[in-house]
């Protein structure tokens, strides 16, 4: 960015005619003032409000035996839903990146529908199948089983909200870079497992990291859903955004914000690994097209496909 | 797309599999006995609770206020939108990012947030009183928090589009002799539309279904600033199962039917690019 403000070049490398001649100041002051309004100043609000008694009352507020047991239980909750969402969403990607069947875009919408459905029935739906008066209600009692307003029916909701993250992340990354080197391992012998290991978990690696931390974020802070199904138990059923409610509707506002200040710093480390995950994975999309202009030349000359380093 | 790349690579019947099994038990399962449940309660039964004064008045409000939190954030997200792709500024990787925050922060957090700075001695409730205008707890606070929620959907639809856009297209209006303005209304636009109506009906979608952030600014009071989730969850705990299963239904079909017509919206804006 050095030079000052200069208009950006297009990906066709002119100049674009409706922005040519610099920034148009007024569209960017707005744009700057609307994201210093509604995003800006709720973010630094939360950090202020946390250390507004100071920092010896932070750090009390964060080592409440309250507290630490809601730590435990996000960070418990997110342990499971995120790698079973992991697990999933790369079998999902690969099923539906590599084949084509029927059905195909019924699969996909399915897996996306988890995002569309509000997160408070999300947890009703549990209750509806595990609670008290729910589907298998009667037979959990008798084997006195207890998934509602207990740590199985928080991981159940939490996993169903978070489900289609991993899944879409790694499925654009995995269609972005093709399956032709997939082929021609194939071709020479290699087996899927081997297949997957060493040649695809190494293109689709930036799409799994940044599906998982984007997974595990929600995973974290999700309230709708989790308040729902947790029955609010303090110290047992509470995860973080819960016991930040209870603080906050005790008005222990320094204390709420404390304990929002550690997710707030979650959301900031997970947009930091996102945009690093976004330009590693562009760098390699952009090396995989280079490498697919050499391959050919080498098949023609030496007729080895030269394994890609 | 070739028909023979089914089979080629090992592992169809394996991802496949585990990914069906996982769909159904993880949503089908779950969403599924949502609508069985709702099958049960007769139709005047249904009717009955659907058409309760505060039910109506929920309705009135998740609505009307997502709809309005659409609308700002079409404008604003189409500015954004347009500022990150368009122009090079100081700061602009640091917008660019901070556009996806809430999306990454809880709604929790941003619920209380918001209601803090918006409150009567809040940093912007206090200057605000002055003008008389009540942000936190009343209907205002509900849209403040709804286009927070909703923005990134309309930045992040419209981004891709505005890169991909062609060059040479308004190379060509502005040799035919169209202003700025004109080449934008009459060249730019119209290739924006099916993004834009893309963004704001994702944004609407999460507005319609947030329950996170608005239960703190909101006040929550009955027939004035109770949203349809929320009047979900107080029919749970008063143990009210059929009217929390009544209303979730109604809830989910609105949110399908928003889904398909964004899935008719890609299919539509693919075929213009093709």
């Amino acid at each position: 960015m050095s030079g000052g403000p200069k208009t950006r070049v297009g990906p066709h490398g002119r100049r674009a005619l409706v922005s040519a001649g610099g920034p148009n100041w007024f569209l960017v002051g707005i744009a700057v003032a609307f994201v210093g309004l509604f995003i800006v100043a709720p973010l630094s609000t939360v950090f202020v409000s946390a250390l507004s008694k100071g920092v010896e009352y932070f750090l009390h507020s964060l080592t409440l035996p309250d507290s630490l047991s809601a730590i435990r239980l996000t960070l418990l909750t997110a342990a499971i839903a995120v790698p079973m969402n992991t697990a999933f969403g790369v079998a999902a990607a690969w099923a539906i990146s590599k084949y084509d069947f029927r059905g195909k875009s019924l699969l996909t919408t399915l897996i996306d529908l988890p995002f569309s459905v509000s997160p408070v029935i999300s947890g009703l739906v549990f209750i509806l199948l595990f609670g008290a008066r729910g589907v298998f209600g009667p037979w959990l009692r008798e084997h006195d089983i207890r998934i509602v307003f207990a740590v199985p029916g928080i991981v159940l909701a939490t996993t169903f909200v978070t489900f289609p993250l991993v899944a879409r992340e790694v499925l654009a990354v995995m269609q972005a870079h093709g399956s032709d080197e997939e082929e021609a391992a194939l071709t020479m012998g290699a087996g899927g497992f081997k297949i997957f290991t060493s040649i695809t978990l190494r293109k689709i690696r930036w799409g799994i990291i940044y599906g998982m931390i984007l997974c595990n974020a929600r995973a974290m802070g999700e309230f709708g859903a989790v308040s729902v199904v947790s029955g609010h138990i303090r110290g047992e059923t509470n995860t973080l955004p819960l016991q930040i409610e209870v603080l906050y509707n005790e008005y222990q506002f320094a204390s709420a914000f404390a304990l929002a200040s550690l997710l707030a710093m979650l959301a900031l480390v997970t947009l930091a690994i996102k945009t690093v995950a976004l330009i590693s994975e562009r760098a390699s999309v952009a090396q995989a097209q280079r490498e697919a202009t050499i391959v050919p030349t080498i098949t023609a000359e030496g007729g080895a496909v030269g394994s890609a380093s | 797309m070739r028909l023979l790349r089914r089979g080629v690579l090992p592992g169809f019947g394996l991802t496949l599999g585990f990914t069906c099994f996982y769909v159904s038990l993880m949503v089908l399962l779950p969403l599924s006995v949502l609508f069985l449940r709702a099958a049960t309660l007769n139709f005047s039964q249904l009717w009955d609770i659907l058409r309760e004064e505060r039910t109506l008045a929920a309705f009135k409000l998740s609505f009307g206020v997502s709809l309005l939190a659409a609308s700002i954030n079409l404008v604003f997200g189409g500015v954004l939108a347009w500022v990150l792709t368009r122009y090079d500024f100081p700061g602009r990787k640091v917008l660019d990012a901070l556009v996806d925050l809430p999306f990454a922060l809880p709604t929790a957090v941003s619920g209380i947030a918001l209601t803090s700075i918006y409150a009567q001695n809040g940093l912007l409730g206090k200057p605000l009183q002055a003008l008389s205008l009540k942000v936190a707890f009343t209907w205002v606070g509900v849209l403040v928090a709804l286009i927070f929620v909703g923005i990134p959907f309309v930045v992040r639809t419209l981004q891709p589009v505005l890169e991909e856009l062609d060059p040479d297209l308004e190379e060509a209006a502005a040799i035919l002799g169209a202003g700025q303005l004109e080449t934008f209304r009459r060249v730019i636009l119209p290739g924006l539309i099916p993004a834009l109506l893309t963004g704001f009906a994702l944004s609407f979608a999460r507005a319609l279904g947030e329950y996170g952030s608005v239960v703190f600014i909101s006040g929550n009071m009955p027939f004035k600033t109770e949203i349809v989730p929320l009047l979900i969850v107080t029919k749970l705990e008063q143990y009210d199962y059929a009217g929390a299963t009544a209303l979730a239904s109604m809830m989910l079909v609105i949110a399908f039917a928003v889904l398909i017509g964004v899935n008719v919206l890609e299919r539509w804006s693919r075929r213009a690019e093709t």
